[in-house]
């Protein structure tokens, strides 16, 4: 390729413009994924940080470090600002936003302002909460279960879901801009049967963002009003209903779920099939599985809510419709799986991490299989085994494949290459942390300790040093990454336009790429995944 | 087409896009996908509305006797009014007609605030009848023969319609700036035959708005027969 | 460019006489008589079942004409379609609970 002649004089996005202004007013795709990422990474430390404090605390059976109340604000704050600022906007904002249209060939994203009023939202919904906090904090958990939320805690409720609320809307736009970016800025040739399966996975979860958030986001308002203005809706004293809340609530958050493992699903796509020189097993099923994911995803909310004092018949439903979310769910595993199969594998830190959430996103799901099944809901409901569950899918998961695709995508986006030695030290790192982490963590909630308490019985307490001990070495993971990271942006060798060898339009543009994307509008006249044959030169540039 | 309109086409045209079909094709999707959010927005309030209609018919009923079902009508008239000149106001644009456009959008920001007008008047009279949820909420009948039968569930009743309307009036409020921007700009040669989309999209969040209370009125008004009405 | 921009794209192709919009609009007009009329006849439960007809009824006309749904691509309607989709699910999901709790005042 004649462009893949690296000279540090190019013109990128990166220095065709400099100063503080240039960042906060551009509408460069690339640099509004910056943008987030910066913010995100922020918002993970100060979720990081509650996250060790309650860990800290719960090293004794006893609660000698915190109070019970400081200890429900502790595990309120990290749910929201992880929930809510890191992993929901995590990998479609960041990677996502930068990936999304040099992946179809488009200049940009369709609506390049909007897409900045998203972060600026963004900034204004996490300042919102964050200032909550600092304020004084709120106990009413991630979940802001009424009534307790709306008459009964007297903490920062109302600026927790005021913050939330805005940030919805930055989330809503993201969706919104994604999914017209994909119907309509694709490039030539660039059908829906060779679109990489990445933005596949980012338009179902932004189908999710269009179609819940704005049900939460009217959810938080009535929580905001009843607080307000004591109107009833969600309170039994006034004739409310506080089961309303939870669905509603639900409806959103239980496929806010999928918008945080979707995303990750579509990076794992395109690693485990660059470093296995393959093209990715069954691509039409894991495609329609992403979308099979989304639309199902709305159809299980309420089994959150079994022991919640639904009627019989509607948890026998939404039983039943939980299991069928396994089925895309295994699809995709086993075309990954697949996909590995005779495959000429690299192992390289992508992958590491590619394996990590593979193994682990498959722990975390078939737990969530548990825990849609009546009977054993009722058993394990609000213990231990729930919260390892959803950190298996969360972290092992997500996170996991947040990693994965920051460093198969560090070089793209910076222009330079990360140490790889210590790239798969810290890949280890966070698998052997985490293990230890959250699986002493079924074994205390299958036992029956409940979740949510500062204090517990001292028979817990061995397997509670471990988890304790696990966060620690994962806490070390995710210092790792920060500083080479940070290192490499000034001490990094360059990186070539394709160091992995991958195929897809990211990789036939230099790194970093330049404003515009593309010198040319890229022409597609190939198969995604070609990697059986892969002639680097097959690139057609159009006119 | 006349040069000028290729002009204010060609100035229009944001450098991601490969030529206007693309890009008005993109901008009024994007904008339908904003009306789904809306949708979604007020299916939140529609689906407690369901909830506890269906659990608390009566308290339901009684409370919608205290609409005023006239001035509930005026202004679903006056909407629809207002969603016809708005829809003449977009077809002005579409010929390229600006100051006809500003006067049909005009027309609209008149009936607009007539809605408003008539709606705060609504208000207004709830407010003094003690039909505003909270402490002071009280509420009778007016009839001494059939006292209230569930003034709890009634008090939801209130909750939901001030949410419902509330939230239906601040569309108007926003609504209202959004017409009163496109004449502006429309005024100052934003658009031509060639370009109008911002027009078009202003026309969408409109009806969307109207579309609300098409089914407003009914669910709030209309629960069942108007005594005396 | 004048000739290729006019082949390609039309911007006119969707102009709708002015006499389609009148005769919606006073279809509008007339069901919102009817579903006024309506409301003063005594039907029971059918009191919202009619009034929600008509109200769907006008809706439909609204946004076929109106918001030109009818002339749109067919994105847009199947974006029209999922939203009512999506709605429904949360409606019937949610009732699936609130119609068979066996301690709730729901059907009385």
């Amino acid at each position: 390729m004649a462009t893949a002649v690296q000279t540090v004089e190019r013109e990128n996005y990166l220095n065709s413009d400099y100063g503080i202004k240039s960042w906060l007013l551009t509408t460069d795709h690339k640099r509004i994924a910056l943008l987030y990422l910066v913010s995100i990474t922020a918002m993970f430390w100060i979720g990081g940080f509650f996250a060790m404090l309650i860990r800290l605390e719960l090293l004794t059976p006893a609660g000698d470090l915190v109070s019970s109340d400081t200890y429900n604000k502790l595990f309120t704050m990290h749910g929201i600002i992880m929930v809510f600022f890191f992993l929901i906007p995590s990998v479609p904002a960041t990677l996502g936003n930068f990936l999304i249209p040099l992946m179809v060939g488009a200049k940009d994203l369709a609506f390049p302002r909007v897409n900045l009023l998203s972060w600026y939202i963004y900034m204004v919904g996490a300042i919102t909460a964050l200032t909550a906090m600092v304020m004084g904090g709120v106990d009413t958990g991630w979940t802001f279960y009424t009534p307790f939320s709306t008459t009964y805690s007297n903490t920062h409720v109302m600026g927790a879901a005021i913050g939330i609320f805005i940030t919805g809307f930055s989330s809503i736009l993201t969706g919104l801009n994604f999914i017209v970016t994909i119907h309509r800025m694709r490039a030539p040739g660039m059908t829906w049967r060779r679109l990489p399966l990445f933005c596949w996975a980012n338009y179902a979860a932004a189908l999710i963002m269009v179609l819940g958030t704005p049900v939460v986001a009217i959810t938080l308002l009535l929580v905001a009003l009843e607080r307000a203005f004591n109107i009833g809706i969600f309170n039994p004293q006034l004739g409310g209903d506080p089961l309303l809340f939870q669905h509603l609530f639900w409806f959103y958050s239980h496929p806010a779920v999928y918008i945080m493992i979707l995303p990750g699903m579509g990076v794992i796509n395109e690693i485990v099939t660059c470093f296995s020189r393959k093209r990715v097993f069954g691509y039409e099923f894991v495609a329609l599985a992403s979308i099979a994911i989304a639309v199902l995803g709305f159809l299980v909310w309420a089994h959150h809510m079994f022991v919640a004092g639904i009627s019989v018949y509607a948890a026998l439903v939404f039983s039943l419709l939980s299991y069928l979310v396994a089925i895309p769910s295994a699809v995709k595993v086993f075309n990954w799986t697949a996909t590995l199969y005779k495959g000429s594998i690299r192992y390289e830190t992508p992958m590491l991490y590619a394996f990590g959430f593979i193994g682990l996103f498959t722990v975390g799901g078939l737990t969530g299989v548990f825990l849609a099944s009546l009977g054993v809901d009722v058993h394990v409901h609000d213990t231990y085994f729930v919260v390892a569950h959803f950190h298996y899918v969360m972290v092992g998961g997500m996170v996991m494949a947040y990693m994965a695709g920051l460093h198969f995508w560090w070089p793209k986006i910076t222009g330079r290459m990360y140490p790889e030695a210590w790239a798969k030290l810290s890949a280890l790192l966070v698998f052997v942390g985490f293990n230890t982490t959250f699986l002493p963590l079924f074994i205390v909630g299958y036992m029956g300790l409940p979740r949510r308490y500062h204090a517990y019985p001292p028979e817990f307490q061995v397997l509670n040093v471990l988890s304790t001990a696990g966060a620690s070495i994962l806490a070390v993971g995710y210092v790792l990454p920060m500083i080479y990271f940070l290192w490499s942006l000034r001490y990094g060798e360059p990186a070539p336009p394709n160091p992995w060898n991958a195929v897809g339009l990211e990789w036939m543009t230099p790194s970093p790429p330049p404003t515009h994307n593309f010198d040319e509008t890229p022409i597609v006249t190939w198969e995604a995944y070609d990697y059986e044959h892969q002639p680097q030169e097959e690139v057609t540039v159009g006119h | 087409m006349a040069t000028s309109d290729i002009q204010v086409a060609e100035h229009a045209l944001q450098h991601h896009f490969a030529d206007m079909e693309q890009q008005q094709e993109t901008s009024t999707f994007g904008m339908w996908m904003f009306l789904v959010t809306e949708i979604m927005f007020f299916g939140g309030l529609f689906c407690a509305y369901l909830v506890y209609r269906a659990s608390y018919y009566q308290a339901f009923v009684e409370g919608s006797q205290k609409m005023n079902i006239w001035l509930g009508a005026t202004n679903t008239a006056v909407l629809i009014c207002s969603s016809l000149s708005m829809a003449l106001g977009v077809r002005a644009a579409q010929m390229g007609k600006p100051k006809l456009m500003a006067v049909l959008l005009l027309i609209t920001i008149v009936l607009g605030c007539g809605f408003l007008g008539i709606k705060a008047v609504e208000y207004h009279e709830h407010w003094v009848n003690h039909e505003f949820p909270g402490p002071n909420f009280h509420f009778e009948t007016g009839d001494p023969a059939h006292p209230a039968t569930d003034p709890v569930h009634t008090e939801i009743y209130f909750s939901l319609y001030w949410a419902m309307t509330g939230l239906h009036a601040l569309h108007m409020v926003i609504g209202v700036g959004l017409v009163t921007w496109i004449i502006i700009a429309g005024l100052g040669g934003a658009y031509s035959r060639a370009y109008f989309t911002p027009v078009e999209n202003v026309g969408l969040y409109w009806h969307f708005v109207d579309l609300v209370w098409i089914y407003l009125f009914p669910l709030l008004y209309l629960i069942s027969k108007k005594h005396g009405g | 460019m004048k000739q290729m921009q006019e082949e390609h794209f039309d911007p006119m192709s969707h102009l709708v006489p002015i006499s389609l919009y009148v005769t919606i609009w006073a279809a509008l007009m007339v069901f919102t008589g009817i579903t006024v009329f309506a409301a003063t006849v005594e039907l029971g439960v059918f009191n919202i079942v009619v009034a929600l007809l008509i109200a769907t009824i006008k809706g439909t006309l609204v946004v076929l004409f109106f918001m030109h749904l009818r002339y749109s691509t067919k994105l847009t309607m199947v974006t029209v379609v999922a939203a009512i989709f999506f709605l429904i699910i949360l409606f019937s999901l949610s009732m699936t609970d609130y119609l068979t709790r066996a301690w709730s005042t729901s059907l009385r």
